[in-house]
């Protein structure tokens, strides 16, 4: 047990051992700076149809620039370019130094990934202006733009899955583990429900396979799991490297790492029919979903704790340390948002909080807090490490980023919470005649000052966002040089031969 | 009692039998959820009255899915008593039956559109979506103008032939007269009988009020209008809805 331990959940701490390993570098300072300028645009347009709803004059009475064709815009730019952008960089650094290997397939395979994935996210986001979508909810892009991401998403398994293969450790590190049940599963769910046959093999349009019913199971199959896998279990896998790396401390449990890792994965698979409560989705798939959404909350929490307690003994660090302030205030939003997700899968909390900005409050606590501060707090490590530098350019930067941003977060989930229950309780109150007491439009001018401090939110979130780029290009350009690490010598000697 | 997990350093050496195991664990609750949904005697209640789309209410269809509509519209009424009042039954999964993919959605920044069809007049629908506040002060909702503007019918038949693919029952005889029935659809003065056989219940319109020229409007509207009211609920009984 012990010796496991050591081997597996130290690994971090031992990565600068090996010095002989040329890391391939230049394609993951590429996806660095692209997940920092995705996520700027990506909150850019969560700002804009947050105005939107609150001033529809702002939809400018161009076809293009409606809500409906935005809102998938904002919701891909930030899950698939600023997210993904997000796991390919981290998972392609964390599993060379993890394995002490560099990466399967060399520079290129890295750029492939790169400029595949880019092109990916610029034809998905021009199709959704032009109106070309599959009306899937996170999976709009067409047949031509899936089939394209299949091809690179294989590649990125090979990548990845080969770079394991080479390791000179004998353990494979926890964080890998999550990476790859997350491209595993992606690969599974996305093939699964983009299942579709093309109007002609000359047109843009195409008609999913499975009909009504079949089609919103699989549709939140997906859904769900773009949450559980894409969302989570990927960012798990920053959380299982760069935590342990800032503080300087191994993973907390190496037993709470293996039983939360495969209970979480097994039972997230079943939660997607919570968004299909009181549907004409037969109930016994209901009941499934709510039982195992709920049961979900305890691997969920398994992960926050094995995440929050890595600081033990190193709870000083959140004072000298912002980036890793970020981290760790991102799993403590995880743990929120995971216990917030089993209430709402509840069917009698759902019939209310369902079709509301609840939903939206929610899924923000966890995209916002969870995924976006992780975030933050790798690209803060990693762009003094991937640019030998001795440090972020400004620390004083990186604490206004913070409470920017959290106070932002804060903002949008409370006039979420206030406006979702207040809609809900409106479209179920009756008079005293037993007359239903409010018409729908009064509930949506009731909604109006709770978007405009939604927007307000948005708005703080996206300055501290704006404030990160211009550090980390500062950063780039302006820090003081490090000193050369081994391992660092040798990758540039590699670069010179 | 963790003694066991000694044994998991095995799985920790081998990425292939990790990630097979990986995938296995994931497969089952999905397999377990969605395989037994396409016995479709269990899952789709028996009542009548369900039919493919007309080729106009298909593209209108298309428009509805194109503008992101989902995105602020549910199709998809609850058994609660509020929404039995303010939207009608509760929606049946054989409703959406032919529905490619389903337009059920997951948010109502806008009323639930899954009965709406009859419930205004065409002029109203056409005056609200070109500009809803003029009708409607409070609302949100985009104007769409912009779909006073000709209809792209060239390729409906390609796209009931994609749609029968995948399983909608539309006959050699429905594709071959498809740019027809459309056109019979807009026209409120076209011979209704042969357009009517295939397709009943379907209702002539100038939807835009504009007989002359199919539009894209005149298709989103045709698509609204008939938004639940295929199926005839005072012949539906209570045994008809279970899904066992």
């Amino acid at each position: 047990m012990a010796a496991a331990t050591a081997t597996a959940a130290l690994a971090p701490g031992q990565a600068t051992r090996a010095g002989e390993v040329a890391y391939v570098e230049a394609p993951i300072r590429a996806f660095a700076a692209i997940t920092a300028f995705w996520g700027v645009v990506g909150f850019l347009v969560g700002v804009v149809i947050a105005l939107q709803l609150a001033f529809p004059l702002l939809n400018l009475d161009l076809e293009w620039t409606t809500f409906g064709r935005l809102r998938p815009l904002h919701t891909s730019a930030v899950i698939f370019a600023f997210g993904g952008n997000a796991l390919l960089c981290t998972s392609l650094f964390v599993v060379q130094r993890t394995c002490h290997a560099r990466l399967f397939g060399g520079d290129d395979a890295g750029w492939f990934l790169f400029w595949g994935y880019q092109f990916v996210i610029v034809m998905a986001a021009l199709g959704y202006v032009l109106g070309i979508t599959q009306g899937k909810e996170y999976a709009e892009p067409e047949w031509y733009v899936d089939l394209w991401l299949t091809v690179v998403w294989v590649a990125y398994l090979v990548v990845f899955g080969g770079t394991i293969m080479k390791r000179r450790e004998p353990h494979i590190y926890v964080a890998n583990w999550f990476f790859l049940a997350f491209i595993i599963t992606v690969a599974l769910l996305h093939i699964g429900n983009n299942i579709s046959i093309p109007v002609s093999l000359g047109s843009s349009s195409s008609y999913a396979a499975p009909p009504g019913v079949q089609g919103a199971m699989i549709q939140w199959w997906y859904g769900h799991n773009a949450v559980g896998f894409f969302l989570t279990a990927g960012f798990l896998g920053i959380m299982y490297y760069f935590i342990p790396k800032q503080a300087n401390r191994p993973v907390y449990s190496y037993r709470l790492s293996i039983v939360h890792f495969w209970t979480l994965i097994f039972l997230y698979i079943w939660a997607g029919p919570h968004h299909l409560h009181y549907t004409a989705l037969p109930d016994w798939a209901q009941v499934l979903g709510m039982v195992f959404s709920v049961v979900l909350w305890m691997p969920s929490w398994g992960g926050m704790i094995n995440g929050l307690m890595t600081l033990s003994g190193a709870w000083d660090k959140l004072r000298t340390n912002p980036a890793l302030r970020f981290s760790v205030t991102a799993v403590g939003f995880y743990g929120m948002s995971t216990f917030e997700g089993p209430v709402m899968s509840i069917r009698a909390v759902n019939g209310l909080s369902h079709y509301t900005d609840w939903t939206i409050g929610h899924v923000h606590s966890g995209a916002m807090g969870w995924v976006g501060f992780i975030t933050f707090g790798a690209l803060y490590y990693l762009f003094p490490v991937l640019w030998r530098k001795k440090a972020i350019w400004s620390e004083k930067l990186i604490a206004w980023h913070f409470w920017l941003a959290t106070l932002g977060i804060v903002f949008y989930i409370t006039a979420m919470w206030v406006s979702g229950i207040m809609q809900g309780l409106m479209w179920r109150a009756y008079d005293e005649l037993g007359f239903l007491q409010y018409s729908f439009v009064e509930t949506v001018e009731a909604m109006h000052p709770y978007y405009v401090i939604r927007a307000l939110g948005g708005v703080l979130y996206l300055s501290g966002a704006l404030i990160m780029a211009f550090n980390l290009w500062k950063t780039v350009t302006d820090s003081e040089a490090a000193e050369p690490e081994p391992s660092a010598a040798s990758a540039i000697a590699v670069a010179a031969e | 009692m963790f003694a066991w997990l000694r044994d998991h350093g095995i799985i920790e050496r081998n990425v292939i039998l990790m990630g097979v195991l990986t995938l296995i664990t994931v497969s089952i609750g999905g397999l377990a959820q969605i395989v037994p949904l396409f016995a479709a005697e269990t899952t789709i209640e028996r009542v009548s009255g369900v039919r493919p789309y007309t080729p106009l209410e298909l593209r209108g269809r298309d428009i509805y899915i194109r503008e992101g509509c989902y995105n602020c519209h549910s199709q998809m009424i609850r058994p609660f008593r509020d929404e039995l009042e303010r939207y009608g039954h509760f929606s049946l999964a054989a409703e959406s039956m032919y529905d490619h993919p389903f337009q059920w959605g997951s948010k109502r920044t806008g009323p639930d559109l899954a009965r709406v069809g009859g419930r205004y007049s065409d002029d109203w629908q056409a005056a609200h979506l070109r500009s809803p506040r003029a009708l409607v002060p409070a609302s949100i909702m985009p104007p769409y103008a912009f779909l006073d503007r000709p209809l792209d019918v060239s390729d409906v038949q390609a796209r009931m032939r994609a749609l029968r693919a995948v399983g909608v029952p539309y006959t050699d005889e429905m594709i071959a007269n498809a740019v027809a029935d459309l056109r019979a659809q807009a026209t409120p003065d076209a011979d209704a009988a042969p357009f009517q056989g295939r397709y009943a219940r379907a209702r002539q319109a100038a939807f835009d009020g504009n007989p002359a020229v199919v539009t894209e409007m005149d298709a989103l509207v045709a698509y609204l209008q008939m938004l639940g009211t295929l199926v005839d609920f005072r012949d539906v009984t209570p045994a008809q809805l279970r899904q066992p």
